[in-house]
């Protein structure tokens, strides 16, 4: 009878395990292979990740801030310029300079004037804009998201925003973009009220009103990797899947000692029950 | 079983303090020497793994208090800000973030437990009813806990669940405006929300303390429901249940670093690293799972205030299952027609999340179109809904009674002793194991 009851129970977790809430409306992530992906193992590729920050240094940052993200960052452990010389990030000399190159406001403390000068370690990662509303209004309404967490902001997370950034293609005939959106099928919407071909034939995806950001060669990568828009994309989502959560790598090196402490913890404290209760009958 | 001690104090400074505050007296008599039925279950380590969710969710909360901001413009960058700059932040709010789903697996675990072995019998009804208070405040405390990182799920979820309480005729107005501190869910409400999501796990503990006390007056149950007769059916809690205990918790710790630490953000959704956006509504607003089975039923009614009554009185029902039951015998191991029942609805239970998971809307069966009742096809989560939460309520408001009245159990032994030779001692002290148990 318990066997029943287990039977049953199994049932039910297999039915909420089942496909929760599937959006019919955009098509599913490309399937692509990440260096950190094992979530036991799994560790950041730090020349995959230098690589992603140029090109969200030298593209999405035009439109996207990243508010979360301090230059300091990207020294830390398991950064992308991250070099056991420098314990202390705010020292690396590689971090410094990247962080020379990009102009920050601030207040002049003797004039009380804005002015600009040229970022440290401890500066955040500049906006591209100086609100919502003038980021939404350079781009056809619509305010591009920050970028610190959105690769777990996302279902699928950076293999999501690989195939948007990928994914971009001319709207197949019977489908007129509103003008100043462009069509991506991996963009979750609705673009049936744009559509005149047959109604059980709605293309999936929706309109997005961020123009295809990505080109072949568009980005020099310095170690030689071709610049082709597949490369930069997966490089830059998993510089933004790692500056999500930075602290991933830790997570996990942590993570496995830990589990191995409490495995053999358990095994002992079995030992000692079984020891314990051999003479009782239970 | 209460009330007799055998402590006796051993040193100079024991004896002084016997007389002043015998609070070594007290430990000893609860947590050490306490006759315990030698038959207890793995089912009854949930217990002791509840009192340490408490603990890990007030150590870590407390630290992650010291950092977080409750201001509608800084609670979302403030958390991220201890996943990224506290030491080891990432730890202490994914231990708090996921210690809440284990507190409730374990919880769920433990009540079931109560359910199949009749726990909440005579003369255990008060200890039935401090658990179900202590089950209400967590559910207050998850959920204000989960609109703190004020994200879009913790705004869109507080909207909708606070919006409930409008139903309510006459007073709803006037009782959600003075929850929120406003006309909409904003900065005073996450102002309070914190405030009460610090305070209500201290009252837990307070009613953790009388839920124990009142444990120890009539002393455990145990699977075979049958009450103690003799000291020989018991063994002091130390060493034998706290060996016990701890291993079982420290395999249920395993369980928790497996998502703490591999898997973090499975439990959570994606939604929420969001910023809230009061403009901008999510497509689905699912509340965390272990609300997932009441969420179904809220929304099995077609009528708001119906629904809202609905889910509270599943709940309720609990309390005053005691006087429902009709069944003398308390353990379903000498039930097997309740037994069957049971099973069936603990099911029910896990078909309800499965819907709440849903749009009321969504097919069962994907593709398949039957027929429509009254207001949606048969093949929707909708009418699954119903059908469960139906069942729900049959099972304690129905069947429990009846079955109690008209069933024949098993022959129920005359002491925990009598079948307990599935698992024989091996021998005396001093002899090497002979037998292995089978
Ligand atoms: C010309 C400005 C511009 C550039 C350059 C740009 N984006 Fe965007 N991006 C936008 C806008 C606008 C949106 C909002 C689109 C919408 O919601 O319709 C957006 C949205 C996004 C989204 C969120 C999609 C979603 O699911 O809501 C991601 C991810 C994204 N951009 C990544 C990038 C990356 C990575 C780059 C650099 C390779 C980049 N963008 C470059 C303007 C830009
Ligand atoms: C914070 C939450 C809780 C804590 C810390 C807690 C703790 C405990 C402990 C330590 C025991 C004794 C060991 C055991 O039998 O497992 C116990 C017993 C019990 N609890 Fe809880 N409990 C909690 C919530 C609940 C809830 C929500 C219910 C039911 C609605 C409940 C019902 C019971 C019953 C009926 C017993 C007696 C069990 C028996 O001996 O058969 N408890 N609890």
């Amino acid at each position: 009878m318990l066997r029943k009851g287990l039977t049953f129970a199994a049932l039910g977790f297999a039915l909420i395990a089942g496909p929760a809430l599937a959006d019919t409306t955009s098509l599913p992530v490309k399937d692509i292979h990440w260096s950190f992906q094992n979530p036991v193992f799994g560790k950041f590729d730090q020349a995959q990740l230098q690589r992603g920050y140029k090109v969200y240094r030298e593209v999405c940052s035009a439109c996207h801030s990243m508010n979360l993200m301090y230059f300091r960052n990207l020294g830390q452990p398991g950064g992308p310029f991250y070099d056991p010389k420098y314990p202390n990030p705010n020292d690396n000399p590689y971090v410094k300079s990247l962080a020379h190159d990009i102009m920050v406001s601030d207040i002049d403390s003797d004039t009380g004037d804005p002015i600009k000068r040229p970022a440290t370690p401890a500066d955040k990662f500049p906006a591209p804009f100086p609100n919502e509303a003038a980021a939404a209004a350079s781009n056809g309404g619509k305010a591009p998201p920050d970028l610190s967490v959105m690769a777990k902001a996302r279902e699928g997370g950076p293999a999501y925003i690989y195939s948007i950034l990928t994914g971009f293609q001319d709207p197949p005939p019977g489908l007129t973009p509103m003008p100043g959106k462009f069509y991506n099928p991996y963009f979750p919407g609705d673009v049936t009220s744009n559509w005149t071909g047959p109604a059980n034939k709605v293309p999936p995806g929706g309109f997005i009103n961020m123009p295809p950001p990505l080109a072949d060669g568009k980005v020099t990568f310095d170690d030689g990797t071709p610049s082709t828009v597949s490369n930069e994309a997966r490089d830059v989502a998993a510089f933004l899947a790692w500056a999500a959560e930075p602290k991933q790598e830790e997570r996990k090196t942590f993570g496995l000692g830990a589990m191995i402490y409490l495995l053999i913890f358990s095994g002992l404290l079995y030992a000692s029950y079984r020891r314990i209760w051999r003479n009782v009958s239970h | 079983m209460s009330g007799h001690s055998t402590y006796e104090p051993k040193t100079g400074f024991e004896r002084w303090l016997d007389v002043r505050l015998p609070i070594i007296r007290m430990t000893y008599d609860t947590a050490l020497n306490f006759p315990t039925p030698k038959n207890l279950n793995y089912w009854w380590t949930f217990g002791g793994i509840l009192a340490l969710c408490l603990g890990i969710q007030i150590v870590t909360g407390v630290i992650l208090a010291m950092h977080y901001v409750p201001q509608v413009d800084m609670a979302f960058n403030s958390v991220e800000r201890i996943m990224r700059d506290v030491n080891y932040g990432w730890l202490i709010r994914y231990m708090h973030a996921n210690g809440a789903s284990m507190f409730f697996i374990a919880v769920y675990i433990h009540m079931f437990r109560g359910l199949y072995y009749g726990s909440y019998k005579a003369p255990r009804e008060v200890l039935w009813i401090l658990g179900c208070i202590i089950y209400l405040l967590m559910m207050a405390t998850a959920f204000m806990g989960y609109v703190l990182p004020w994200g879009q799920m913790s705004f869109h979820g507080a909207v909708v669940i606070t919006n409930l309480l409008g139903a309510l005729p006459v007073v709803g107005n006037a009782i959600t405006t003075w929850l929120w501190g406003g006309f909409a869910v904003d900065d005073p409400t996450l102002n309070r929300f914190f405030s009460l999501h610090y305070l209500l796990p201290f009252v837990i503990a307070g009613v953790v303390a009388l839920h124990i006390w009142a444990l120890h007056v009539p002393g455990n149950n145990n699977p075979t429901g049958v009450n103690v007769k003799s000291e020989a059916d018991t063994v002091p809690f130390h060493p034998y249940y706290t060996v016990k205990d701890g291993f079982a918790i420290s395999v249920f710790l395993l369980m928790f670093g497996v998502f703490v630490f591999w898997m973090p953000n499975a439990l959570g959704h994606t939604d929420n690293y969001i910023p809230a956006n009061p403009l901008v509504t999510p497509q689905h607003i699912v509340p965390e799972w272990y609300f997932l089975p009441f969420y179904a039923i809220l929304r099995a009614v077609p009528n708001k205030l119906g629904g809202v009554l609905l889910m509270f009185g599943a709940i309720a029902v609990l309390f005053v299952l005691p006087w429902i039951d009709t069944s003398k015998v308390r353990s379903m191991r000498y039930r097997p027609t309740i037994r069957l029942y049971f099973f069936i609805f603990i099911l029910t239970c896990l078909v309800l999340g499965f819907c709440g998971a849903h749009e009321p809307a969504d097919k069962v069966i994907p593709g398949v179109t039957t027929f429509t009742l009254g207001d949606y096809d048969l093949n929707t989560m909708v009418w699954l809904s119903r059908i469960a939460a139906l069942y729900y309520f049959a099972y304690f408001l129905v069947i429990t009674p009846l079955v109690g009245l008209t069933e024949t159990p098993l022959p129920v032994p005359d002491s925990i002793s009598e079948p307990v030779l599935s698992h024989p001692a091996s021998g005396p002290i001093g002899t090497a194991a002979a037998s292995k148990k089978g």
